[in-house]
């Protein structure tokens, strides 16, 4: 394992204080945790945004603090869920008595910790609202079963429900258009080599010289399939027909696309993806309203990519298309 | 047969002991089907748990359960941070004030444990998951007069061991669908380890198995 850190168990700890030095006009950390929040936190009259999850998946979600996207971002040790008491201290932090919205990737442990958490700040009478995100449509949706997990489609719902927070809305607004948003996302992914968690000092999984994974989660959890590589065009065929079939698209729909590298992916093999998905689009007569390309949610240094579609109305693409200003995400 | 404070914390730190052996172990089943966490976390969790109550004189069990649950809810994070930690809180609601158990105080308050442990991660047997071992060890243990360490051994082994059998419906390799089967759940794995700790407080020492 080769990394630039300084010991595997403190890389957090290291990334977070490099973060704030970089940014300190913009966010602050809370004194003894590994929460992140806007520098003027709680902005007063706005409904708070918090989420979170492991780490490792930068720039998200530290990345998305500041106006117009999240109010707090809660980050956990690499690929593990923050632990409840760290989340409260989140919500305290941006409440400004308007309540706050949690923005949650469906994984087990996560919404474990954010409803333990949720459940400690309703006790001292703060208002608290839950999203759970579920794009990914490599995982079969099952209610009997964990469901789909979340990935990059997630910062979608920062972008969406953050605008209208900061336009004053209430709770119960903001909490209804970020399932608006998750009603109306999905994503995949796709992985050409492993990523190694730097406390386990090796690779989660194996792949071979030519193999490839697809249906890959965000944490190097095993997907669909493992195969030989192909041409870029045939990957967007499995991954964008894949989404498109769950999607269910019509004639005329608008639409917003991300795609997302996964950390060691050059923009140029993001940008040969996105030539055959404006393609396939184009010849579907779906428009595409903006396309996001770059590292939005990663996975260390894996090599792949995730494709996102969100599919928009009026209210989404003014609330897309509304100012932000935070660390990676400006409009 | 009695478990007192000094039994809990022979429990504890011989769990402790037991994970910070099988960390690479647990890590590696997690990697098959998980995200390859769970050795860390409980390591991680559980060293700070005996750190924690050995640094205390404890009057009482559900005064030592309640910091254990306490210190895995805030240092671990994960899925398993909760579960154990909330296992251990209902333990420790259980025993309030109680400086002895005897096996049926000692079985209800794991039952409570059981219980916290459904409500929390919402699985049922067949799951895949740690309830696979829980379940049947606390049935087991609600029929038995006493504490059978070698029984409780052996059962919470088989089925560990069953959960290779079984295809996830929970967590995180519930992803993998029937590509879950042939694996043991990590989770299954560490509750095994939990039970013979126990086990283990009862004979004095340790078992071959």
């Amino acid at each position: 394992m080769k990394k630039l850190m300084n010991d595997p168990n403190q890389v957090v700890k290291d990334m977070l204080a490099g973060m704030v030095a970089a940014h300190f006009n913009q966010i602050k950390r809370l004194p003894d945790t590994t929460v992140i929040v806007r520098k003027d936190a709680p902005i007063q009259g706005k409904v708070g945004l918090v989420s979170g999850g492991g780490s490792g998946h930068e720039p998200a979600h530290a990345g998305y603090v500041g106006k117009g996207m999240l109010d707090g971002a809660v980050c956990g040790e690499v690929f593990t869920s923050p632990t409840p008491d760290q989340i409260f201290e989140a919500i305290k932090a941006v409440d400004s008595g308007k309540g706050v919205l949690l923005i949650i990737k469906n994984y087990t442990g996560d919404i474990m910790n954010f409803e333990m958490a949720a459940e400690m700040a309703e006790a001292e009478g703060i208002k608290v609202a839950k999203v759970v995100v579920n794009d990914d449509v490599a995982v079969e949706d099952s209610t009997y079963t964990t469901g789909r997990r979340g990935i990059a489609g997630t910062v979608f719902v920062h972008k969406i429900a953050g605008a209208l927070a900061e336009q004053g809305a209430t709770l119960e607004e903001v909490e209804a258009v970020a399932n608006k948003v998750v009603k109306n996302v999905r994503s995949m992914g796709m992985a050409l080599t492993p990523c190694i968690v730097p406390a386990a000092g090796k690779p989660g999984f194996e792949l071979g010289e030519n193999e490839i994974e697809i249906g890959i989660g965000i944490h190097g959890e095993p997907g669909i399939e493992k195969t030989q590589i192909q041409p870029a065009d045939e990957i967007v065929q499995i991954l964008l027909g894949k989404i498109l079939d769950d999607l269910k698209l019509e004639n005329n729909d608008k639409v917003a696309v991300m795609i997302n590298g996964l950390g060691a992916t050059p923009l140029m093999e993001l940008y040969i993806m996105n030539k055959k998905i404006s393609e396939i689009l184009k010849e579907k007569n779906i428009h595409v309203h903006e396309t996001f390309v770059g590292e939005f949610m990663t996975s260390l240094e894996m090599a792949g990519c995730s494709i996102s579609l969100l599919k928009l109305d009026d209210q989404l693409i003014e609330l897309l298309d509304a100012q932000a200003d935070t660390i990676v995400f400006k409009k | 047969m009695t478990f007192g404070v000094e039994q809990a914390e022979k429990w504890i730190i011989t769990f402790n002991d037991k994970i910070q052996e099988n960390k690479e172990y647990l890590t590696e089943l997690d990697q098959a089907i998980g995200d390859g966490d769970h050795g860390l976390n409980m390591a991680r969790g559980f060293q700070e748990t005996v750190n924690k109550i050995t640094s205390v004189n404890y009057d009482d069990l559900g005064s030592l359960f309640k910091d254990v649950g306490m210190t895995l809810i805030a240092k671990v994070g994960g899925a398993s941070g909760p579960l154990y930690g909330t296992a251990f809180m209902k333990a420790s609601l259980a025993l309030k004030d109680k400086k002895k158990a005897d096996v049926k105080e000692l079985v209800e308050a794991l039952a409570a444990s059981l219980d916290g442990l459904k409500t929390r991660g919402k699985a049922q047997v067949g799951d895949k998951t740690m309830i696979d071992v829980w379940e049947p060890v606390i049935e087991f243990l609600t029929n038995s007069e006493t504490i059978q360490p070698k029984e409780l051994s052996v059962l919470s082994k088989e089925k560990m061991e069953y959960t290779k059998e079984l295809e996830a419906k929970k967590g995180r390799a519930a992803y993998l669908g029937k590509r879950s089967i042939g694996h043991i759940d990590p989770g299954a794995a560490s509750s095994y380890l939990l039970f013979v700790s126990l086990a283990e407080v009862f004979t004095g020492g340790e078992l071959s198995s």
